[in-house]
């Protein structure tokens, strides 16, 4: 029966020409316009490490007091001061520090040009932390960090580039004059949000191709690359800076269980009530330890734009769907007749609902595949609309397709209850009589 | 008029009346915001910098290496730079209107106070600045060349002399006699205002000091900074092309990132407003296929209605209503529904504004926009609704002998 509803369901596609391409016109626009927004939504607010995302914690401190703080919100980054404080104390499975540094690896061959790429001053504890895949050797140790080593892991592109593509663990690469050794190639690693960087980047970067310790940047007075933020004049020089209240530093720390994070967060309120009681803070103790969604939600990581499109074009999608109730409703009833002389040679209702249901259906169908070109076509057309960081994490990916087609489906049926309801009432007697 | 019957008629069809209805007013919410959210970008992207924008090349240059001061390379560059042919002027600074990154600071008015200053943007430049930037100085003198100092790193950016923007200077002295006048942009160095110009932005396109801009003559001694280039007319699209190798001839030591190192500040204007001007193209793509599927939709009904009704006009022609009177019934007919669409439709377009104002921190939206969509609506409607009734008007008497 299903097979016969379904052909006839295709053949009604074909009586009514106008009708039917004005409805699988506003199903197909509306599920692609839905479909390419939800694509951006979806690259903006997935999980960039989902395997990790609730045992790794940001750490906040409020060293700035609620006067020049917000909504009782500490400073999205840490002074130097607190973090390693933190740090010396070890009280996470692992921790580490971040800040963006500004450097130039500088070719042997002096006929090339220096190359600039992103470059992070870190802890050891920053691969095993984040997953980070190595292509060749490894991470630095946890005694390099102690010792201050001269010592560095890069990205693949900049192997390829520096030393096409060959082995490099242990060779040496010139940073701004300065020489490490190479520990690690790593793959191109750039999770999306960059989680352990949003103050500077936003959520959306490239990612580094240079990772040096943290200690020795600090040495060697490598300035900070991203945002650095101070309340009161630092003073003058590199020393008064790592003294002073200016917040840019990023501390992740690893903590396996809930119980483990809870305990975490209590040392976090003891250190900051003794900071209270020393006088350094003239106000209560105010600390966040948020895991990866929470401080990517905190952050608004997910654009404005991204949101606000989406809402509409679901707005656009509900609308396309009271056009598309309206326009089955006029085809279903303009069928009365037919339906009467169906129903009085003893088709239930049942069969109507069946019949009707079917072919609101096929119209789905073809929808979606309408719906599944112009979502092509608007991911694509992506990077018009929104920041190239940002449009390239957008892609139909067969979930996409699979959902645009779902969501082509089953808005038509649902759009088609009520016509099918109505239509299903034709009185048969009233039908026959008239004719 | 015949309102009555046709509201008794409407009764008869409550489902496709409703329809029609709902949607017009979903279609008005939603298009009432799509173009006011065009409208304020649109605003955004014509946004003047108080710059004259024609002719200006910006460069990000990042020196490699460490060297103890980066000041002579800075001059050497300059140098280079003002020597190109086609190159009217050139300066080194650290930011620039649209950039979208640079230093901000709090200013005082009062050498103690420590609070509620006025915040401005601190652009670094030199006596070249004024002319290269093409912004008009409105009192006071440009700098002398032996006023531009250098400060590294560790120091504070607070010179004896400074040129701020007008906006800044009404904000900090209110009475308008800011030009010779003191300010702090640290505590206990005082900055004299020796010029004011007419308008200068800031880097940031969200800033709610947009107009505040500092001018301090000073070369920062640090490894980033920008040239900012004004060429000789007509020369821009050479100088674009050839100033990053002037630069690598003089020196190799250096990156001209490859995104964003050299562009033109029509280039620059396109890249601070890339995420404004996309918003504007969505949602007024949105904004015409919302309105080209409703107009569609409404003909399909009505379409349908006349169809439905054929033997009943039929009939009203045998009993003499004219073709005229035909047509001004469907017409009046669509207007009712529309009209009781675009009630709903401005109560769920304000409530879809408010709700988006504490979302997403937007403008209210302003009346013109709501009543201008509601004449679009109410016209689209007519419009739509013309060609059914036409057909319905040539129905023809004899109809309303058929059976069927």
């Amino acid at each position: 029966m299903f097979s016969y509803y379904l052909q006839l369901g295709l053949r009604s596609l074909r009586r009514n020409p106008m009708l039917t391409a004005l409805m699988v016109m506003a199903i197909g626009f509306g599920v692609a316009a839905s479909m390419t927004t939800y694509s951006v939504f979806r690259a903006t607010s997935r999980d960039p490490i989902p395997q990790k995302s609730d045992v790794l914690y940001n750490v906040q401190i409020d060293n700035w007091g609620p006067e020049n703080t917000q909504n009782g919100e500490p400073p999205p980054a840490l002074s130097y001061k607190d973090a390693t404080a933190l740090l010396r104390a070890h009280k996470a499975k692992r921790q580490t520090v971040t800040y963006p540094i500004g450097v130039s690896a500088i070719p042997d061959d002096p006929s090339r040009l220096p190359i600039r790429q992103g470059a992070y001053a870190t802890g050891a504890d920053f691969f095993p932390m984040f997953d980070v895949p190595f292509l060749q050797g490894r991470a630095w140790s946890l005694e390099d960090d102690d010792r201050h080593a001269d010592v560095a892991v890069i990205s693949k592109s900049l192997n390829d580039k520096l030393f096409n593509g060959g082995q490099s663990v242990g060779k040496q690469i010139n940073l701004d004059g300065h020489l490490f050794r190479i520990t690690g190639v790593i793959k191109d690693w750039a999770p999306q949000p960059l989680f352990f960087d949003v103050p500077n980047t936003q959520g959306f970067d490239d990612g580094a191709s240079v990772y040096v310790p943290f200690n020795r940047a600090v040495d060697l007075k490598l300035p900070n690359n991203g945002n650095n933020n101070c309340v009161k004049d630092p003073g003058e020089g590199w020393e008064n800076y790592l003294r002073s209240e200016c917040i840019w530093l990023s501390l992740w720390a690893e903590l396996p269980s809930k119980a483990e994070a809870q305990t975490y967060r209590e040392y976090l309120t003891g250190y900051a009530a003794e900071m209270q009681r020393s006088g350094r803070f003239s106000w209560a103790p105010n600390v966040k330890l948020r895991d990866v969604m929470e401080w990517l939600s905190v952050q608004k990581v997910v654009p404005r734009e991204s949101q606000v499109s989406l809402l509409v074009s679901l707005g656009f999608l509900i609308i396309c769907l009271v056009n598309t109730v309206g326009l089955l409703l006029a085809k279903f009833l303009r069928r009365a007749p037919e339906i009467g002389v169906r129903r009085a040679l003893g088709a239930s209702r049942r069969d109507i609902y069946t019949q009707f249901l079917i072919e609101a259906g096929t119209i789905g169908i073809a929808g979606g595949v309408l719906g599944l070109l112009l979502t092509g076509l608007g991911v694509l057309g992506v990077g018009l609309v929104f920041p190239e960081e940002i449009a390239r994490l957008a892609t139909l990916d067969p979930t996409l397709m699979a959902l645009t087609l779902v969501v082509a489906i089953s808005a038509s049926v649902i759009a088609a209850f009520y016509p099918t309801w109505r239509a299903a009432q034709v009185q048969p007697a009233w039908q026959l009589k008239s004719n | 008029m015949q309102i009555k019957p046709i509201l008794a008629a409407l009764r008869r069809h409550k489902a496709g009346t409703i329809l029609i209805a709902l949607q017009i007013a979903l279609t008005l919410a939603i298009v009432c915001n799509a173009l006011f959210i065009v409208h304020e970008r649109v605003d955004r992207v014509r946004r003047a910098t108080g710059m004259n924008e024609a002719n200006v090349v910006a460069v990000q240059n990042l020196y490699v290496g460490s060297p103890s001061t980066y000041i002579p390379l800075m001059k050497t560059d300059l140098q280079a730079i003002r020597s190109m042919p086609g190159v009217q002027d050139a300066y080194i600074t650290n930011a620039f209107p649209l950039r979208r990154g640079g230093w901000s600071t709090s200013a005082q008015k009062d050498p103690d106070a420590t609070k509620n200053g006025v915040q401005s943007a601190l652009y670094f430049g030199d006596e070249h600045t004024l002319a290269t930037l093409g912004v008009k100085l409105i009192a006071g003198r440009n700098f002398r060349p032996s006023e531009v100092v250098s400060f590294g790193r560790d120091q504070q950016p607070a010179p004896p002399q400074v040129i701020v923007t007008k906006a800044f200077a009404d904000k900090l002295f209110p009475e308008g006699n800011a030009l010779g006048k003191t300010v702090y942009y640290i505590k206990g160095k005082p900055s004299t205002i020796i010029g004011i110009v007419e308008k200068l932005t800031v880097p940031w396109i969200d800033a709610n000091f947009i107009d505040n801009v500092t001018i301090m003559p000073l070369f920062f001694d640090s490894s980033y900074q920008h040239f900012i280039v004004r060429t000789k007319p007509g020369q821009q699209d050479a100088v674009y092309r050839t100033i990053a190798n002037t630069l690598y001839g003089v020196s190799r030591m250096r990156v001209l990132p490859e995104k964003n190192g050299v562009r033109t500040f029509d280039m620059v204007r396109a890249n601070a407003y890339e995420a404004d001007r996309g918003m504007a193209v969505l949602m007024s793509i949105v904004c015409g296929v919302l309105l080209a599927i409703t107009a569609a939709g409404i003909v399909g009904l009505s379409s349908f209605w006349v169809g439905q009704r054929r033997k009943q006009i039929g009939v009203r022609r045998a009993l003499g209503a004219r073709r005229k009177d035909i047509l001004s019934y469907f017409m009046t007919e669509n207007f009712l529904i529309a009209l009781a669409g675009v009630v709903l439709g401005v109560v769920l377009a304000l409530g879809m504004n408010q709700w988006m104002l504490t979302q997403f921190e937007m403008a209210r939206i302003s009346v013109s926009y709501v009543l201008i969509g509601v004449l679009v609506l109410l016209g689209l409607g007519q419009a739509a609704v013309f060609a059914p009734a036409l057909r319905a008007s040539r129905v023809s008497p004899v109809e309303a002998t058929r059976s069927v």
